[in-house]
């Protein structure tokens, strides 16, 4: 596995939004990270990368091994030399992403000039064969422009390509496509998963799509208030997802032939960290939910392709 | 069915007045739109942003004055009818905002919400109507006393729906009511407006970007790209004629991983409305395009069935 994170707890102050979270990804495999806002997606994403003193926070537990290295323990300079080089971040906001005062080649330059030590020209060689393999046509005069002068859906390409700059091995893109038109966001969704296969990348995928999660992603992490739910292979996943919440999730998304009022969603909203219930912290919103469930939390067991946390798990076929 | 809303050669033009630096220019955000609309049923109109549905949402209602065209609503001409006539009729049509973040007042409470329809109309509400109408969204009584602030973005949304219901209204506007919110509690308006709907044969025209969505919730869906209406579905499973709605579909994820597809091989993006080109507005991106659709303009043509296609080579 090239990432290994197990029992990751991140701590903010003197609460502890994440506890043990624990998931995997190896070369040439996509990961979605999924759940509701407030689950804890993105701030996984700054614990593995490193991130997290931006936000005042810091890793109280656990471990993020990349390639064999523990980052947990690592200083800033290591992190900073990883960072951008072989791990790589793809934000929600391309719009914010970019330096609107900058051309957008030398944007791209000087990702490779820094991290590959490439001269100019061929940073900027490397920089329009990449736009060109993002499908972005006219590569080498779309260098020359600012970023407003590009769609929201050209901008992704180019936070994308700047990304891939470094040559990294793993790419963490938190939501990608959520500010992009629907056509735009399939084309997006379509080039990073062929990226991935064809150049043996591995992608964490946030999002809170499981129709996304269910056509690109080799396996899932499931997270609820800032625990792991479920981490399972997609298709053993969605042939029978164990946690309640999983199922619930993937019932939330429309199907052909779906029978009027069959789509019934979640009831409640996710608590905050500072009114995580006890026990597991899905029970008050759980159709499962017993006594047990408002005690104890739920450890995690493993599972057919994986692990769930519940104390009641939805029958799975084990094969 | 009999047609409660009847649009007719809709169309709004905007102008950006241009400054120092740049010329006056204009765009035509809903271009000539004729449309039915069959009381007690759920119109979907759907589209990617800048096709021109929330301008079109707005038309419906004269929130916005159409540069062009007619709103007949229960056979009364909206385009014609004075402020005070149109404040009566306004009584019967409701709109249920996008952002239930910046549709709220923030220094209203959930009742000041509520009150204020009936204010704006010269009534007061029955003394149990703002309980009845937060039982009917499904919030608590006691919600009544707070402030939008206090509320999650699912509640608020509750909110919008509930202030929509106020005056009893035949026929509501829906523009994107869950966009912003998460996919969970999006699931959970719908299945309130659909149960609002069948309970109250309520009328929608029903706004989004997302055609699984729309093809769950709507009976009917009409299809806009760059202001225009190039597909009408009559039924929500209709196979798609046009090949936008075609890559429309194709872009939507379903939740199968034993049935990935190719994902839409559908390039490039939505031209700029203040530069449409001539023929079809679709012409640039299309894999079935010839030269006929780069010089004319395919029209909305219907066929025997009530389904109507823009387009000069239909699937």
């Amino acid at each position: 596995m090239l990432l290994k994170v197990e029992n990751l707890t991140v701590g903010i102050g003197r609460v502890e939004p994440l506890s043990g979270i624990s998931f995997a990804v190896d070369r040439g495999e996509i990961l979605g990270l999924v759940g509701e806002s407030g689950s804890g997606k993105s701030l996984t994403a700054l614990a593995v990368m490193g991130l997290l003193p931006l936000i005042g926070g810091r890793i109280t537990g656990g471990s993020v091994r990349f390639d064999g290295t523990d980052l947990t323990g690592l200083p800033e300079a290591r992190l900073r030399a990883l960072r951008g080089r072989r791990i790589a971040f793809v934000t929600q906001n391309p719009m914010t992403a970019l330096d609107p005062v900058q051309r957008i080649g030398e944007q791209v330059d000087v990702v490779a000039r820094m991290h590959l030590g490439l001269s100019q020209t061929a940073a900027r060689a490397r920089t329009v064969d990449l736009l060109t393999q993002l499908r972005i046509p006219e590569a080498a005069t779309i260098c020359d422009a600012y970023p407003h002068q590009l769609s929201g859906g050209m901008k992704q390409r180019i936070v994308i390509a700047m990304a891939l700059a470094g040559k990294p091995d793993l790419i963490v893109a938190d939501e990608p496509t959520t500010a992009l038109d629907v056509t735009v966001q399939a084309q997006i969704i379509h080039i990073l998963a062929t990226l991935v296969k064809e150049q043996g990348l591995a992608l964490i995928l946030i999002t809170h799509d499981m129709g996304v999660v269910a056509q690109v992603c080799d396996r899932v992490a499931v997270l609820y208030a800032g625990r792991l739910a479920e981490a399972r292979a997609v298709q053993a996943l969605f042939a029978a997802p164990a946690h309640p919440y999983t199922a619930a999730l993937i019932d939330c998304i429309p199907r052909e032939g779906m029978a009027p009022g069959t789509l019934t969603g979640i009831p409640g909203a996710v608590p905050g960290v500072a009114h995580y219930p006890q026990g597991c912290r899905f029970h008050p919103r759980c159709p499962r939910a017993s006594d047990l469930c408002q005690a104890e939390v739920p450890p995690l067991s493993p599972l057919d392709h994986g692990r769930v946390a519940c104390h009641h798990p939805m029958e799975v076929l084990h094969g | 069915m009999a047609d409660l809303v009847t649009l007719t050669g809709l169309s709004r033009r905007f102008v950006s007045p241009g400054g120092w630096l740049s010329k006056p220019r204009s765009m035509m955000a809903v271009r000539g739109v004729d449309l039915t609309i069959p009381k007690g049923s759920v119109t979907g109109v759907v589209g990617e942003s800048g096709c021109g549905k929330s301008t079109l949402a707005r038309l419906v209602l004269r929130l916005l004055e159409p540069t062009e065209g007619r709103i007949h609503f229960v056979g009364i001409d909206l385009t014609g009818l004075a402020p005070p006539a149109l404040r009566a009729l306004r009584r019967r049509m409701a709109m249920v905002f996008q952002d239930p973040y910046s549709s709220l007042d923030p220094r209203y409470t959930v009742g000041d919400v509520l009150r204020e329809p009936f204010a704006v109309q010269g009534q007061v509400p029955a003394a149990t109507r703002i309980s009845d109408l937060l039982d009917q969204v499904g919030l608590s009584r006691a919600l009544a006393a707070s402030y939008p602030h206090q509320l999650s973005g699912g509640q608020r949304q509750r909110v919008g729906i509930a202030r929509a219901l106020a005056l009893n209204p035949d026929f509501i506007v829906l523009d994107e009511p869950t966009a912003s919110l998460d996919v969970s509690i999006q699931a959970q308006i719908i299945a309130l407006l659909q149960g609002l709907q069948r309970d109250l044969g309520l009328t929608y025209l029903f706004i989004s970007h997302d055609l699984g969505l729309v093809r769950y919730f709507c009976d009917r869906i009409v299809v806009m790209y760059l202001g225009a209406v190039v597909e009408e579905l009559p039924h929500p499973t209709a196979a798609a004629r046009h090949p936008y709605t075609a890559a429309l579909m194709a872009s939507n994820f379903t939740p199968d991983p034993l049935h990935r597809r190719e994902l839409a091989n559908l390039t490039g993006e939505i031209p700029s409305a203040f530069a449409l080109p001539a023929g079809c507005a679709f012409a640039a991106r299309c894999p079935r395009v010839t030269d006929q659709c780069r010089v004319k303009s395919p029209a909305l043509i219907a066929a025997a069935d009530g389904h109507a296609t823009a387009c000069f080579h239909p699937i």
